[in-house]
């Protein structure tokens, strides 16, 4: 089971560094980790997505609210928020594909970003699932480098 | 003033009188500091036997002990106390000296990220930046160590913040307002009428209790919870003396290494209240354990830890004295005297095993009669090992006497360090630390700070000139082939003693142990009593 934890933090030096060592330490899986500021500069977010049996992801937000760091933590399941991904792709082009690569695009809602005579970097920002099926559709175009932040994600808007 | 004059000052305010540590520049303004306060600053031989002292004194006085160290090597020693501390829940304040603000990391000279090696074993940390921060950080870490599940709190601080000058000093008094940390402490009321509601319709009730108990300071109303409502308790390790050994209610020590009656009476009651124990490996993987079936009630004031190793049918997260205090006000009486009457047969059909042999002493009728000789207000503080298991099997607890040992982490070496901590914290406590050959040599240097610092205590040492507990799992793990757990002939105990210039006694055998034991706690000197084990001898019931 995958869940998402959206962790309000103090804002300090060396907290990343607290919560990370405790996924290491308690053998949690961190399958995504983003972190930010939020609109207060002294309150940190982490989204980090897990996945593992509901006795882990029970552990996982009980130690995180051990951690005299966290303030707060939300939980959710992927389908209960708005989950986001940016990535940035640079991939190899010559005549014969250019076209291609632009249809990719177009269909995949992604963006260029850059262009060289060589290269074109790509900007794709959607679900873990579309970025994630975008570099398969990329799968043919050899990729000079990726970047992606993890996922973000807010729970959905109550109705 | 400047910031180690601040962090000093701050000490007194917490009613600190005793600080536990070692010296060196990077922690040189603090000592400085503390030596112009009324504080008993005890100068160990090295800086882990500090955090094991400070533990020491922590248990015996319920408040959180302070330890100080200077950085890099210094740090790096204490890291074992720290973890000790952290296993077993014990409330520590441990300050450390750390390089120049704008050295930190550049690798000079003593410096080691001591924050960041301790992260997983501390319940918080501070790294001083700011000197003004001085009054919160102390006081936060206080607060943080000795209220919810109690641990260590580590404070780094570099030097040159603890000789700047500090514009003006003002202690809080209040409680510190943390808005990431509020330990629940009063127990759920619908949880509690649940509970009642459970134990009213319980056959088979029994209380597994843990160090929670001490912890929370709740032995007299868990007491007065049992004998009200005639519910049997074991315990854990840590949980040892949570009843006197020969009260009715009281049947023994649960786990693999503890008694026959107590296992049997975790397989066979029907509901079982987890009282401030972890439930952890060594207390549940007794013989044939299993918890199908039963009505598991879990109380902890740590919410992580309920679940994490057993599932609980009702938890409840709160103080252990919190908890008891609101079962003893609630109306409800419960008796179980077929159980009782069925696990006091059990009970006079097992009879522990202490057979012996005429050319050793035996170590399970000697820890029997060394507690019975022992004052009804002493302190036993085991180490870790052969010795640990002998002596949790064979002790007998009075109403008053404390057992004290390394019960989570099983640090070797814990006993000496500690014991001086209960000295230093009650002088005119009788305090014996029961140590096996390697345990003993693991923290002997410490025999210079207790005359230095006149921490006069009794010391056991059950010598088989072998690391016991190893060698026997190596006995059957691995058909006797020993390796690295023969530990030599060496040192002569006696000549030990005559440098240090403490007392010696030895026993070979039974004979005469009695007065043996006797003329050992006879006054209030430091002795050592070497005791001769059979090497051969075993202590777990496979």
């Amino acid at each position: 089971m995958k869940k998402i934890y959206s962790v309000q933090v103090e804002n300090r030096s060396g907290v990343l560094s607290k919560v990370a060592g405790l996924f290491a330490r308690r053998s949690f899986n961190i399958d995504s980790l983003a972190v930010g500021e939020t609109e207060d500069k002294n309150i940190s977010c982490m989204t980090i997505v897990s996945s593992g049996d509901d006795r882990t992801l029970e552990q996982i937000e009980k130690q995180l609210n051990k951690k005299l760091d966290v303030i707060k933590i939300k939980t959710f399941e992927e389908q209960e928020a708005i989950n986001r991904e940016l990535m940035l792709i640079k991939v190899k082009y010559n005549k014969s594909n250019r076209k291609e690569i632009m249809e990719i695009c177009q269909a995949m809602k992604a963006d260029i970003v850059d262009m060289s005579k060589y290269h074109i970097m790509i900007q794709i920002c959607d679900t873990p699932e579309r970025t994630e099926h975008f570099v398969k559709l990329l799968s043919g175009i050899s990729i000079v480098e990726l970047a992606r932040t993890g996922t973000l994600a807010l729970a959905k808007c109550e109705m | 003033m400047n910031g180690a004059d601040a962090i000093a000052k701050c000490l007194v305010k917490e009613g600190v009188d005793t600080i536990f540590g070692y010296s060196g520049v990077a922690i040189d303004p603090f000592w400085n500091s503390v030596g112009k306060e009324k504080i008993k600053a005890v100068l160990v031989r090295t800086e882990q036997n500090a955090g094991h002292a400070a533990n020491g004194y922590a248990r015996t006085l319920g408040k959180a002990g302070v330890c100080a160290v200077t950085s890099g090597p210094g740090a790096t020693n204490l890291l074992t106390g720290i973890a000790t501390a952290y296993a077993d829940s014990i409330p520590l304040v441990c300050i450390t000296g750390q390089v120049n603000t704008d050295q930190i990391g550049s690798d000079v000279f003593q410096e080691a990220d001591v924050t960041g090696a301790a992260e997983s074993f501390v319940k918080y940390s501070y790294l001083i930046r700011d000197v003004k921060d001085i009054p919160r950080i102390i006081h936060e870490a206080f607060f943080v160590a000795s209220t919810g599940r109690r641990g260590p709190v580590l404070i780094d601080i570099p030097m040159d913040i603890q000789l700047k000058r500090i514009p003006d000093f003002d202690y809080p008094l209040e409680e510190p307002k943390m808005r990431t940390y509020k330990p629940t402490v009063k127990g759920n009321a619908v949880q509690i009428k649940k509970v009642i509601k459970v134990l009213e319709n319980a056959k088979k009730p029994l209380i597994i209790a843990g160090g929670g108990v001490f912890l929370s300071g709740a032995k007299k109303e868990v007491r007065s919870f049992v004998e009200k409502h005639s519910v049997p308790v074991v315990s854990t390790m840590m949980g040892l003396g949570v009843l006197p050994s020969d009260h009715p209610l009281y049947y023994g020590m649960v786990g693999n290494n503890g008694n026959a009656i107590a296992n049997r009476a975790l397989r066979e009651c029907d509901t079982l209240m987890m009282v401030g124990a972890r439930v952890a490996d060594r207390a549940v993987a007794a013989p044939n354990m299993t918890f199908d079936g039963k009505v598991l009630i879990h109380m902890d004031v740590d919410p992580a830890e309920i679940g994490k190793n057993v599932g609980p049918t009702i938890p409840i997260v709160g103080d252990i004295k919190h908890i008891f205090l609101d079962f003893l006000e609630a109306e409800f009486e419960t008796r179980h005297d077929t159980w009782v009457n069925m696990l006091d047969l059990y009970r006079d059909s097992v009879k522990e095993e202490r057979h012996s042999s005429r050319d050793f002493v035996n170590p399970q009728s000697f820890v029997h009669k060394l507690s019975l000789a022992m004052k009804d207000t002493s302190v036993y503080v085991a180490d870790v090992g052969q010795n640990q298991l002998f002596s949790c099997r064979n002790i007998i607890l009075r109403e008053k006497t404390k057992f004290f040992t390394s019960g989570g982490m099983g640090t070797m070496g814990y006993s000496i360090p500690a014991a001086m901590g209960v000295k230093a914290a009650e002088p005119g406590t009788q305090v014996v630390a029961v140590c096996g050959d390697g345990s003993f040599q693991m923290s002997m240097m410490e025999l210079a700070t207790i005359n230095q610092f006149k921490f006069p205590i009794k010391i056991v040492v059950m010598r088989n000139r072998y690391l016991g507990l190893v060698r026997e799992h190596q006995h059957h793990n691995y058909n006797d082939e020993y390796n690295m757990v023969f530990i030599g002939e060496e040192p002569e105990l006696s000549k030990i003693a005559e440098a240090y210039g403490v007392g010696y006694l030895r026993a070979d055998n039974m004979d005469g142990i009695d007065e043996k034991i006797g003329e050992f706690l006879s006054d209030d000197k430091t002795v050592i009593f070497e005791v001769s084990i059979d090497p051969e001898e075993n202590v777990m019931s496979v």
